[in-house]
């Protein structure tokens, strides 16, 4: 079933997954987001980009509801998930992050084995029957993190001991193992070295072929290698949206301009 | 180069060389040395302080553990005790301590006798020598085993408390001029039967498991009842306390909106944990005992009074050992879908179990020295109990605990309570410093850096 989904999504790219409409985000009395309004297609990679502190993370956080666990967040406007809206009542955070996978700024596995990061999505979802069906979510989502051939012969070993990279795919992977519909990613590269960034780049754009990518980064050269798509967030106003090409050769908004040229930010 | 001068004019430049101290950095440095001396005083004050309290507590209280023991062979008369000879139980029971008395005198004389000292005393003044109860345990034995009357049977008694300071240097000839416990013909028996071995000091288990005895026999007494009266008063905390004090922890620290009202209760667990713990011992006088009619002197009050002093320290300890864990374990949870309460319960609360468990103890360790409650609901005082039997009578039965019954014997007259006391601080101590021991060794074992 799956597998027709991904067949039907690759023919059509323009499948719109993700509509913003008229976001507004508020922490106390500090005004987040201001209007956004953005489209996110199905089976492309999206980048968020402007300078530290413009609500692109914020942003990222509404899609997944992550901000629920700050109590002086609040979320006006929709957001819609294949058409519906993810903050309508009946909508069940729990269940929304279980489609809307998420990875971090900091590699963050679970100070457990290498297995159990992998597998513990699956098992409070109920993904898998029994031992053998696991182990083979978990080498599937080892692989398509492409972290399966460096830790194979160690999934025992804690997850916490691998090097920064390789938690990071490791992450990936844990995020991946729920088979989401969407990856949301926070600046996943900004702890890592230029070896293992080049590394998980490669890996999103492999998993643009099943997922739809949302990735934040402070890094334009990274925006502009794994990006179909760039958003340019300033003070909480989505200033400009269009294919990635455009906006770093040719943007509509001075804001933006003075951005990619290195005058803000 | 970093002295500023009022004056614009630059300062001269004088050719300085890193050899020779300038007299800024010679003050700096002896403002440092000095610094350094304070710490080293005041460290070495407290360790000097701490070497005077062991040195102390060792010295005085190491002599509990050891006992002063006559060995006699008492007669078992058949006459005196089971005058019909058909070894009736109860007839045997008739016998009340007092018709013991001759046999104890009877062995006493019987020893003196053999080992062949001269004295002047009569076989009752003989007889005092031994503990009031000697005849006690006479009588304890017989009714266990009515068919040893007729033999003659080998018994240790206690020697009575003046007897036992003699020998360990307590009571002197010249301390008992106005004794009317014991005389100086009496000490010259003492001697002749030290030397002939039938007195001896040894290792004295009964302080360590005995009860506690009344005013009259300071030799009889031991902490074993009361330190039963403390475990049982444990174990009411550790299984209110601790599950109280995490559920209310997690709920606080994780689930609980942050508002006024938790604002209002943060603080106040905070204050109660700085409230003096004879509230405590009122608020259980009052709750406990006057309004819900538990017992008296139970180790069961003891416990929820305990439970209530206690709270406060695990729930600040437990929220901390939350707080200790990183958020981002929280995030990742939350990332893949986990539910709040499967995100604390799968990972939050395994990483913090270790700071959880060392609170734990420490609430613990505090409780099981805590007396001041234990004032106010009658669990100080003489309670003449044996060990409790059943877990229902433990908790039930009047009790001590044991700083109680450190105080008890604190405040008694006789000099051999004193010596008690300083005993009993010896096992207390030895208890506290075990159980900070451990939660020393569970925080660096499990102790997890991220």
């Amino acid at each position: 079933m799956n597998t027709m989904n991904m067949l039907d999504k690759n023919l059509d790219t323009t499948t719109t997954k993700i509509t913003a409409r008229d976001v507004n985000v508020y922490y106390g009395d500090s005004h987040a987001i201001k209007d956004v309004n953005v489209e996110i297609d199905a089976n492309t990679v999206t980048a968020f980009i402007g300078p530290s502190g413009c609500g692109k993370s914020t942003f990222l956080r509404c899609i997944n509801r992550m901000n629920d666990t700050i109590d002086v967040c609040r979320v006006r406007g929709d957001i819609l998930l294949d058409g519906e809206d993810i903050y309508d009542k009946r909508v069940d955070p729990v269940q929304l992050r279980a489609k809307v996978g998420m990875v971090f700024q900091k590699p963050n596995p679970f100070p457990k084995s290498i297995y159990d990061n992998v597998s513990y999505g699956p098992r409070i979802h109920g993904l898998s029957r029994n031992k053998a069906e696991m182990d083979e979510i978990v080498e599937k989502s080892l692989r398509r993190a492409a972290i399966w051939e460096e830790v194979k012969d160690r999934l025992d070993a804690p997850g916490t001991g691998l090097s920064g990279g390789q938690q990071q795919r490791l992450c990936i992977a844990r995020a991946i193992a729920t088979e989401p519909e969407v990856l949301l990613m926070d600046e996943p590269c900004s702890a890592l070295d230029p070896i293992a960034t080049a590394q998980v780049e490669e890996l999103i754009d492999e998993l643009r072929a099943n997922y739809s990518v949302v990735i934040v980064t402070h890094s334009m050269q990274q925006a502009a290698r794994v990006s179909q798509k760039t958003a340019f967030f300033h003070l909480g106003n989505l200033v400009e949206f269009g294919p990635t090409g455009q906006i770093f050769t040719n943007p509509e908004d001075p804001r933006t301009e003075s951005y990619i040229t290195g005058r803000i930010g | 180069m970093t002295d500023f001068s009022p004056s614009s004019t630059p300062p001269a430049s004088v050719q300085t060389s890193l050899l020779t101290l300038s007299d800024r950095t010679k003050k700096r440095n002896a403002n440092e040395r000095r610094f350094k001396a304070y710490g080293i005083a005041a460290i070495s004050v407290g360790l000097l302080m701490l070497l005077v309290l062991v040195v102390t507590i060792f010295g005085r209280g190491t002599g509990a553990f050891q006992q002063t023991f006559v060995t006699l062979d008492v007669a078992l008369l058949e006459s005196k005790l089971d005058k019909t000879g058909a070894r009736n139980i109860e007839d045997i029971k008739r016998v009340s301590t007092f018709g013991y008395a001759p046999l104890v005198k009877g062995a006493m004389s019987a020893a003196i006798e053999e080992h062949g000292v001269s004295t002047s005393l009569k076989s009752k003044q003989l007889a005092g020598l031994l503990s009031k109860s000697a005849v006690a345990q006479l009588r304890a034995y017989v009714l266990a085993n009515p068919q040893q009357i007729g033999e003659t049977v080998e018994f240790r008694f206690l020697a009575q408390s003046r007897v036992d300071g003699y020998l360990k240097g307590r009571v002197s000839r010249d301390s008992i001029e106005n004794d009317k416990n014991i005389s100086v013909a009496q000490l010259d028996v003492v001697d002749a039967l030290v030397a002939a071995g039938v007195i001896e000091k040894s290792f004295n288990l009964d302080f360590i498991l005995g009860g506690d005895a009344s005013d009259q026999r300071p030799e009889a007494a031991g902490m074993g009842v009361s330190m039963l009266g403390s475990f049982f008063m444990m174990l009411v905390v550790l299984a209110l306390a601790l599950p109280i004090g995490v559920a209310a922890s997690i709920y606080l620290e994780e689930f609980a909106p942050k508002n006024w009202i938790t604002d209002i209760i943060e603080v106040n667990i905070a204050n109660l944990a700085a409230v003096p713990s004879i509230v405590y011992g009122i608020l259980g006088l009052a709750v406990f005992i006057n309004y819900m009619h538990l017992p008296m002197s139970a180790p069961l009050v003891g416990g929820l009074v305990l439970t209530l002093m206690t709270l406060p320290t695990i729930i600040i300890s437990t929220r901390a050992a939350l707080k200790a864990v990183p958020p981002s374990i929280r995030d990742a949870a939350l990332g893949v879908g986990a539910s709040k309460m499967q995100s604390v319960f799968h990972h939050v609360l395994p990483l913090a179990a270790p700071g959880i468990l060392t609170g734990t103890i420490i609430g613990l360790a505090q409780a099981l020295g805590e007396t001041a409650p234990l004032l106010l609901i009658g669990m100080v005082g003489f309670i003449a109990s044996n060990a409790p039997e059943t877990l229902g009578e433990g908790l039930l039965s009047p009790n001590s605990a044991m700083p109680a019954q450190i105080y008890e014997w604190a405040k008694r007259a006789d000099p051999a309570f004193y010596e008690r006391a300083w005993g009993g601080i010896i096992i207390l101590l030895l208890f506290l410093v075990t159980m900070n021991t451990v939660a020393v060794v569970l925080r660096r074992r499990f102790e997890r850096r991220w």
